[in-house]
């Protein structure tokens, strides 16, 4: 978390410094632990056996790749096992940190994380192949649209004004970059427009939420109805009848030269549509920005404690319209990924939601644009799992399975992140 | 985001007294100024600016406008007539298909549209007054589409799978839709209040849960799927579970809109006059006071929640038991529970006030059907039309400012003070 929100109260220097020690023992994380620790006991011990074959093979490269990686077989049974054990030895040793009063490392948690999903692919992939990079290939191009709305929200939230328009942002984006694309030919034209889009809707937000002092959320929830409505309508009476304007050239994939080929990562991270390379710089520039610079500070002060910042001499309200502007300039560039990015044409309530999860990931990230972007990665990376676990064949219903990232995220809020609190001005207008 | 509150009720009018009142011209000018700073010249006006500008949309988008305005300059009055025409047209088709008809043949058929409207109205109030509830406590219920699919789902399952006596199947079935409702929502209460989790990402997920969820039901055998069938549909009503016929098999208006009448007195019993809904509106307001009151906000929030859904699930219950008998699949929410977040902003979180915003939107979207179909205008302009409507009542002082009404509370020469709304109370109290 920031500088700002920790409460390091400056004592006089006479006075003895005594730290807080009082501590709650929170039995989430354990008793989270345990849920999946039992869960995997039931998939990969009871349910391990009898499966469609003996082996989980994952494949590491792909046909192209330079440097070829060997295969990985594992026995299946035999890994379920190990993980299921391992698994309910770190929830218990959890549980006995958490009654000893310690912290539970976050690389317990990591560990954790990580070996069930190594447990339930080497479950599910049973008797087949997993492409591992095209695993996490799916999940990079799709998590962009997500990363981008993160981002956007997390700029507009720091400074203090509650975005639930990422989804308006992301559809206007979406919508005015297929048509400037097609029309003029030039999809950077159409990155422009998506980012202009975005601005435009962000402004309407701000506005409304600064000028006339409404409730943000209303007017976020309003934005949604209204973008969604707009396009809708323009697509059926302008752009359906006449096809060359929803017709825009999708940007191709390009290698970056040798870091494409630097196995694994190289295939993930650098064989990418320009959009997702953007996208890296934008995660580094806002994380930057907000923790860096000056006007960094400015946002999360205007954010955090109005009052003071004006006292200061800060503007709230440009600052804040300042913020919430270029949140909406990172989101709109974001809806450019449904069209130009990946489908090749606008259609009707595209983004099918993706804001709403983009704003998840805002909260389930505290409000932080790395944590954030990962928590972006991780609804990713579920919904690819899905489809990739749809090709091979899982042994679970695919419902489940699309199940699955909403069902741990709602785990990992209610165990992890309960505690994880908005910018302290969220949602309240400043008056003077 | 935590802590948002019920949209604020506008500034209210200034009181009548005070000495200044003795001369008869200045009261008059004061009644005149509240009427058109009140919050009922606000809602209308904003009515009105919305359509003017779906009005815009509409001719800027239509063929015919488009034509003329190409050789405007050689005969103008061609594109203002083109323009005339698209409006008119879209515009009385709406009103036709909302509220009376009056091409039709005798008043029985002329009526249709406003027993259409009442239909469509009926989940729409419903599930308003959920969202509505949940905003009076504080809390921000995404959740419709969960509730409503799961309510659908278990009210579903009682009307067509069991069978019971006419009048105690509707019953059971109606109890078990908002058994499943209250329960999806109660999850989320119960998750903020043990776990502090946001209510915002629980609903959400859960929305995506709960489709999945039916999705797989419906597919299933034995479980929602009609037997006999691949298609993930169910078996249609039985006939003793189905609501009935308020007017006779001519109109499609059912009893459903009985129980979401008595549904907005038992929100408007509970919310003003029980004890229950004093602790809401406390822990709506401020929760920390409330805590400090003794108020158990923790299970305040699960019972609002839990009270959320089921009146979220009523919606899901009126469209399998009444509006969609034959059976349904997993759209069979409609994104209702996402109108449901407008109708209940515009009704302001009031109960009376969700039955009228219900009422308005249901005779949009019985009117959008109708000009889809005679004039070709896409429905989605209703949703612009109700967006804008909502913007620019949430909004009082931009529409104040659009239109140069008073300020109400300001006595002096009307001044357009956009900002500072809200302070108006105590400048009125010193």
């Amino acid at each position: 978390m920031s500088t700002l929100t920790e409460s390091n109260v400056p004592v006089p220097a006479s006075a003895p410094i005594v730290k807080p020690t009082a501590q709650i023992r929170s039995w989430k994380i354990p008793i989270t632990f345990g849920g999946f620790s039992v869960l995997s006991l039931i998939l990969f011990v009871l349910f391990g056996r009898g499966q469609r074959g003996e082996l989980s093979t994952f494949r590491l490269s792909e046909a192209r790749d330079l440097i070829q990686l060997p295969e990985v077989a594992l026995p299946t049974f035999a890994t379920g096992v190990f993980v299921a054990i391992v698994l309910v030895l770190l929830a218990a040793a959890s549980a006995w940190l958490v009654y000893r009063h310690r912290k539970i490392p976050i690389v317990l948690t990591i560990l954790f994380a990580l070996l069930f999903l190594v447990g339930f692919l080497a479950w599910a992939a049973s008797g087949s192949t997993i492409p591992v990079p095209g695993l996490l290939i799916g999940t990079v191009t799709l998590s962009a649209p997500l990363i981008f709305g993160a981002l956007g929200g997390v700029m507009s939230e720091r400074a203090g004004v509650v975005n639930v328009a990422i989804e308006a942002q992301l559809l206007a984006g979406a919508f005015s970059s297929a048509v400037v694309a097609s029309a003029t030919g030039n999809p950077y034209l159409g990155l422009l427009a998506a980012m202009v889009a975005g601005a435009l809707v962000s402004m309407v937000l701000a506005a409304f939420a600064l000028k006339y002092l409404v409730d943000q959320v209303i007017v976020g929830v309003v934005l949604n109805v209204l973008v969604i409505g707009l396009t809708s309508f323009l697509y059926s009476q302008v752009l359906a009848p006449s096809a060359n304007l929803n017709s825009p050239d999708v940007f191709p994939r390009l290698n970056i030269p040798l870091l494409s080929e630097i196995p694994i990562i190289g295939p993930v991270l650098f064989r990418q549509t320009i959009i997702v390379y953007v996208m890296y710089v934008a995660v580094a520039v806002v994380y930057f920005g907000l923790f860096r610079t000056k006007w960094g500070l400015r946002v999360r002060a205007v954010g955090e404690h109005p009052q003071a910042a004006d006292t200061v001499g800060i503007n709230v309200n440009r600052t804040r319209f300042v913020a919430v502007t270029l949140g909406g300039v990172i989101s709109g560039f974001g809806g450019a990924y449904f069209t130009l990015g990946a489908v090749g044409a606008f259609n009707k309530e595209m983004t099918n939601g993706m804001g709403f999860i983009a704003l998840a990931a805002v909260i389930f990230g505290q409000w932080h644009p790395i944590k954030a972007t990962l928590a972006a990665l991780l609804f990713g990376f579920a919904t690819n799992l899905q489809n990739v676990l749809g090709i091979i064949g899982s042994p679970v219903p695919s419902e489940f399975m699309l199940m699955l990232p909403y069902v741990v995220t709602i785990f990992a809020v209610a165990g992890f992140v309960g505690r994880s609190r908005a910018p302290a001005a969220d949602g309240k207008p400043y008056i003077k | 985001m935590s802590d948002l509150t019920a949209p604020a009720a506008p500034a209210p009018a200034a009181p009548a007294s005070g000495p200044a009142q003795t001369d008869g011209s200045e009261r008059w000018n004061q009644t005149l100024r509240d009427i058109t700073g009140g919050s009922a010249m606000i809602s209308i006006l904003a009515v009105v600016f919305a359509l003017v500008v779906g009005a815009i949309l509409i001719a800027f988008t239509n063929e015919r406008v488009q034509e003329t305005s190409g050789y405007f300059f050689s005969r103008p009055a061609d594109l203002l007539q083109a323009v005339g025409d698209a409006v008119a047209g879209a515009y009385s088709a709406l009103f036709q298909g909302a509220i009376y008809n009056f091409r039709a043949n005798g008043f029985l058929t002329a009526i249709r549209p406003l027993t259409e409207t009442l239909t469509f109205a009926t989940p729409l109030i419903a599930a308003g007054l959920g969202v509505g509830l949940a905003f009076r406590v504080g809390m921000f219920n995404i959740g419709g589409r969960g509730q409503m699919l799961i309510a659908a789902g278990a009210a579903g399952y009682v009307a067509f799978a069991i069978e019971l006596p006419a009048g105690i199947h509707l019953i059971v079935a109606v109890l078990a839709g908002l058994l499943g409702g209250a329960i999806w929502g109660g999850i989320v209460g119960l998750l903020k209040a043990r776990t502090g989790a946001h209510e915002v990402i629980v609903t959400i997920m859960l929305n995506f849960v709960a489709l999945y969820l039916i999705q797989f039901l419906l597919r299933t055998p034995g479980a929602l799927q009609a037997p006999g069938s691949n298609n993930p549909k169910t078996p249609p009503m039985l006939s003793t579970a189905v609501f009935p016929d308020l007017f006779g098999p001519r109109y499609n208006l059912h009893a459903g809109f009985l129980t979401v009448i008595a549904a907005t007195i038992f929100v408007w019993w509970l919310l003003s006059r029980s004890n229950l809904g004093f602790q809401f509106r406390a822990v709506g307001q401020n929760p920390s006071a409330a805590r400090v009151a003794g108020i158990n906000v923790k299970n305040v929030y699960m019972y609002a929640m839990a009270i959320s859904g089921a009146l979220v699930g009523l919606a899901g219950i009126n469209q399998v038991l009444g509006t969609v008998t034959t059976g349904f699949g997993a759209g069979i929410d409609a994104g209702i529970g996402f109108d449901a977040i407008t109708v209940a902003l515009l009704g302001r979180s009031k109960p009376w006030g969700i039955f009228a915003a219900g009422i308005l939107f249901g005779a949009f979207k019985a009117g959008g059907f109708a000009m889809q179909a005679a004039e070709g205008v896409p429905i989605d302009i209703v949703v612009v039309v109700q967006a804008l409507i909502v913007l620019f009542i949430a909004a009082p002082p931009l529409v104040r400012a659009m239109f140069r009404l008073p300020t109400p509370g300001t006595t002096k020469k009307p001044k357009i003070r956009p900002v500072k709304v809200r302070k108006t109370n105590e400048v009125v109290a010193k």
